[in-house]
């Protein structure tokens, strides 16, 4: 009976699909519903992929499949000598979205740009209030209104930047998510008509996919820009079926039900590989998890315990343990797919008898310590509770012994903030941009002390060396200084690196064109299906 | 009755303020701070933390907060979410009905099988079929919802390939949202295969979410009839020579039915309950998910309004379910 209904709906839907002249709809199983459709807005990946990277363009793109900058809206720019001032040449006769709800009147140009950051920046910018308790975290986040000093229309198809200070990691900031250009003409519109939340619910710019509509917590549904200036995608629609849980994923892609997901189960995926209907790609994620001591703090202070501690660590077992083999060791607080990722660099080796005598030799002895464990799982370490304990009997074999804490999640991220607080803190980072001042200066630079700088580990020689990465603007000088950084931190271990994890993608086979970012962000332009 | 009524109502007031006061204060009282999660991992700078507590109305005293709120509550103002900005109240309205149509078939499927169920399981009382039917109640009762609805999606959806895995009704269908329920709209809609598709994608949430009231019902009205088929009119009216179905089924069942309605009465409850987790798994869009969703982020505005419109719900259903009493019993009848 079960059978005969779907063996006629699935006959209907046959009928209904070949009546549409075979439209090619895209069905991705995102992993939870987008806080809102304006990128400037929030912070969640997930919001991203469903507004940044379908709607909308950024001045520069990330090439894809790497953290590389490469032109989008902007054609190509200059930075002046000083290394002050970026002019970008906009690039001509791109069209905004003609959609049901907005029919644009002119193409792109400087003026939207000047109002995509402006609204974020300037506190009497019409827009900059424009939902209630709305703010641009990022924006903020990156220190933008701190670095921008200006952003100025030159003509119509050139912008200019001016910074306050040098800082080289802009460029990588420009082809963030917040820094998507949406149309003035549109917010205009809005703005006459009062309804300015609208920005937030029917998002309208420039990119492969136009917004058609969104289902709360369900679907949202997109199609093909036609007039995309990248060119016209290979598929038709694009929709996002929104499915919390991924054991269910993972059924629904079983079933055909979408082509593609996020995020599955470590446990799933040696099935999912074995499944040939399926493919999986797989890619070490721009994470790392690290286990941060207080360095402020006896016996903590000293280089010679940190380092034993270290030793201690069997992190293999770790990732063996949390991740089934689905991440790496990591021997550097940035990953491998980040550029000056130094891999000259020898890690610690594990071993705990070695790790013992250098704890005596420092005069350490009975030492009791607490290590912190997250209470939610994260990308770069899936249970932190079973890391803790894998650590704590560890460090039990060179005599220490080990109180593992925990918190609820916000509570957590504040409270192991505190410069007093005890023993060693869990936790670790996504990269924002590529840019390895992201992770080198954001956690371990002097100023994040109290802040995103969970050992409160200021040292001067490798403070200088981000610093001034931070204001040459030659890649190849940058890497040098970010390799020797990664030296002075290997020798002065504020950290024992844990993992990076990898980004595990499981897709129907006949997907094709889709190209993993090491970001972690899902794009879904270029994306074809073959039959 | 009219004065029952409005007695009833004059309970209710000092009720829902209650509720207000536990909503508005115990969310409070859960660590972890709204704002700082804005920004997740990234540390907010505690000048901007102050300015954006200042501006969301945190940084003043909760009493302050509190009366702010109730009075934007009688106004109908239930605040903004703090995480999609949307107003409470509204998204409230955009997703009950999904929550609704889920909890009405599961109510019902659970009544449907769960009445008759007792009744036989009452009249052939001990024997293996008795046996049976209280059997699967129990492990029906004890079932973890999450596991059972995972084992239905696993067996029916991947193996069997009978059911689809998860949402409201097949993707290739798109028409606008009318009444909110879904099996209504895809009627409305006209388009050929949308009941169907809509009604396929309610069968396994519908099971699992009724799996524990259909156990809870069928208990009940097994030990309701039991009680109710020893009294003495039920043996007159055997003794007067009715046949067994006037005799079970119009004198005894009627009787038995009071307890039964109050235990429906009560499963209301127990179904939102229920919903936050059938809806995690089969990507049900309503307010189960919301709530949780909201709960990870301490997004006090949708937990406190969601809490008290729930709240207010059950109320109502309550108010309704002690009315049905008296329709069903008159000697209740106020």
């Amino acid at each position: 009976m079960f059978k005969k209904t779907t063996f006629a709906a699935a006959l209907l839907a046959a009928t209904v699909l070949s009546g549409v002249a075979n439209a090619k709809t895209f069905v991705y199983c995102s992993e939870a519903s987008p806080e809102g459709f304006d990128p400037g807005l929030y912070t969640a990946g997930t919001t991203f992929d469903a507004a940044a990277h379908t709607v909308y363009n950024r001045l520069l793109e990330f090439k894809k499949g790497t953290t590389e900058v490469e032109p989008g809206l902007a054609e190509s720019y200059e930075v002046s000598d000083d290394g002050l001032q970026y002019t970008f040449k906009l690039r001509p006769g791109v069209k905004f979205q003609t959609t049901e709800f907005f029919t644009p009147t002119r193409d792109f140009n400087a003026d939207d740009v000047v109002f995509s950051y402006e609204r974020q920046w300037k506190e009497d910018n019409a827009w900059h209030k424009y939902v209630e308790g709305g703010s641009w975290e990022y924006f903020a986040g990156m220190g933008m209104p701190d670095l921008l000093d200006k952003v100025e229309k030159v003509d119509d198809m050139t912008v200019k930047f001016t910074l306050k200070r040098k800082e080289a990691p802009f460029l990588a900031n420009v082809a963030m998510p917040f820094a998507s250009i949406l149309s003035k003409e549109y917010a205009d519109k809005l703005q006459a008509d009062g309804k300015m939340n609208q920005m937030n619910q029917q998002p309208l710019g420039t990119g492969p996919f136009q917004f058609v509509a969104y289902q709360q917590d369900a679907v949202i549904r997109y199609k093909a820009n036609p007039e995309y200036w990248g060119g016209k995608q290979k598929i038709d629609d694009l929709v996002f079926a929104i499915t919390t849980d991924a054991s269910v994923r993972y059924q629904k892609l079983k079933a055909g039900e979408c082509h593609l997901m996020p995020y599955p189960n470590a446990a799933d995926v040696a099935a999912m590989k074995a499944d040939p209907d399926l493919k999986v790609a797989e890619q070490e994620g721009l994470n790392v998890a690290y286990l941060a001591y207080n360095t402020t703090q006896a016996p903590f202070d000293k280089v010679e315990v940190r380092k034993a501690l270290n030793m201690a660590i069997n992190k293999q077992a770790i990732v063996d343990a949390v991740f089934q083999g689905a991440a790496t060791p990591a021997k550097n607080p940035i990953p491998p797919t980040m550029w000056s990722y130094n891999n000259a660099i020898e890690d610690d080796k594990y071993d705990p008898d070695a790790a013992k005598k250098m704890l005596e030799d420092a005069g350490v002895s009975g030492l009791q310590m607490k290590v912190w464990a997250m209470p939610v799982a994260r990308p770069y370490m899936l249970n932190a509770r079973r890391a803790a304990e894998l650590i704590q009997s560890d460090f039990a074999k060179i005599g220490v012994t080990v109180e593992i804490v925990s918190y609820e999640w916000a509570e957590y991220l504040d409270k192991s903030k505190a410069k007093d607080r005890d023993g060693a803190v869990m936790l670790g980072w996504t990269g924002d941009n590529g840019d390895p001042d992201n992770f080198l200066d954001t956690l371990l630079g002097c100023d994040a002390v109290g802040g995103n700088n969970r050992a409160q580990w200021c040292n001067q020689e490798f403070d200088d060396l981000v610093t001034k990465a931070k204001e040459v603007s030659d890649q190849a000088e940058r890497t040098k200084l970010y390799e020797e950084a990664q030296v002075v931190f290997k020798r002065e271990a504020p950290w024992a690196t844990l993992d990076h994890s990898l980004a595990i993608v499981p897709m129907r086979k006949n997907v094709e064109g889709f190209v993993q970012s090491p970001l972690g962000d899902f794009a879904f332009d270029g994306v074809d299906i073959v039959e | 009755m009219f004065r029952f009524l409005l007695g009833r109502l004059a309970v209710l007031i000092p009720t829902f303020i209650g509720v207000s006061i536990i909503a508005f204060s115990f969310i409070r009282l859960l660590p972890g701070d709204p704002v700082a999660l804005l920004s997740g991992e990234r540390v907010m700078s505690p000048e901007r933390h102050a300015q954006i507590s200042h501006e969301l109305g945190y940084d003043r005293p909760i009493v302050v907060q509190y009366f702010d709120y109730l009075w934007g509550v009688l106004q109908g103002d239930f605040g903004t979410s703090i995480s999609t900005k949307e107003p409470v109240l509204g998204q409230f309205m955009q997703l009950f009905p999904a929550t609704l149509e889920l909890s009405l078939c599961a109510i019902i499927f659970a009544i449907v099988l769960g009445i008759p169920a007792g009744v036989f399981a009452a009249i052939k009382r001990g024997s293996v079929l008795d046996q049976i039917i209280m059997g699967t109640a129990l492990i029906g009762f004890s079932m973890p919802i999450f596991w059972w609805g995972l084992l239905l999606i696993i067996l029916f959806s991947g193996i069997l390939q009978w059911t689809p895995v998860s949402g409201r009704i097949s993707l290739m269908f798109f028409f606008p949202s009318v009444t909110g329920f879904m099996l209504v709209d895809s009627l409305l809609s006209g388009q050929d295969g949308a009941f169907t598709s809509a009604a396929s994608h309610l069968i396994l949430p519908t099971i699992v979410l009724g799996t524990i009231p259909l156990a809870v019902i069928a208990r009940q009205t097994r030990s309701a009839m039991l009680e109710v088929l020893s009294e003495d009119y039920v043996r007159t009216a055997r003794a007067k020579g009715l046949s067994a179905f006037r005799v079970v089924g119009i004198h005894a069942l009627r009787n038995a039915m009071i307890p039964v309605i109050t235990t429906i009465g009560l499963q209301v409850g127990v179904m939102l309950a229920g919903a936050i987790l059938t809806e995690s798994i089969f990507s049900w869009p309503g307010i189960g998910k919301w709530m949780v969703d909201s709960v990870f982020r301490r997004d006090y505005p949708v937990i406190q309004g969601g809490l008290l419109i729930i709240a207010g719900l059950i109320m109502l259903v309550n108010l309704i379910v002690d009315l049905l009493y008296g329709l069903i019993n008159p000697r209740i009848r106020h």
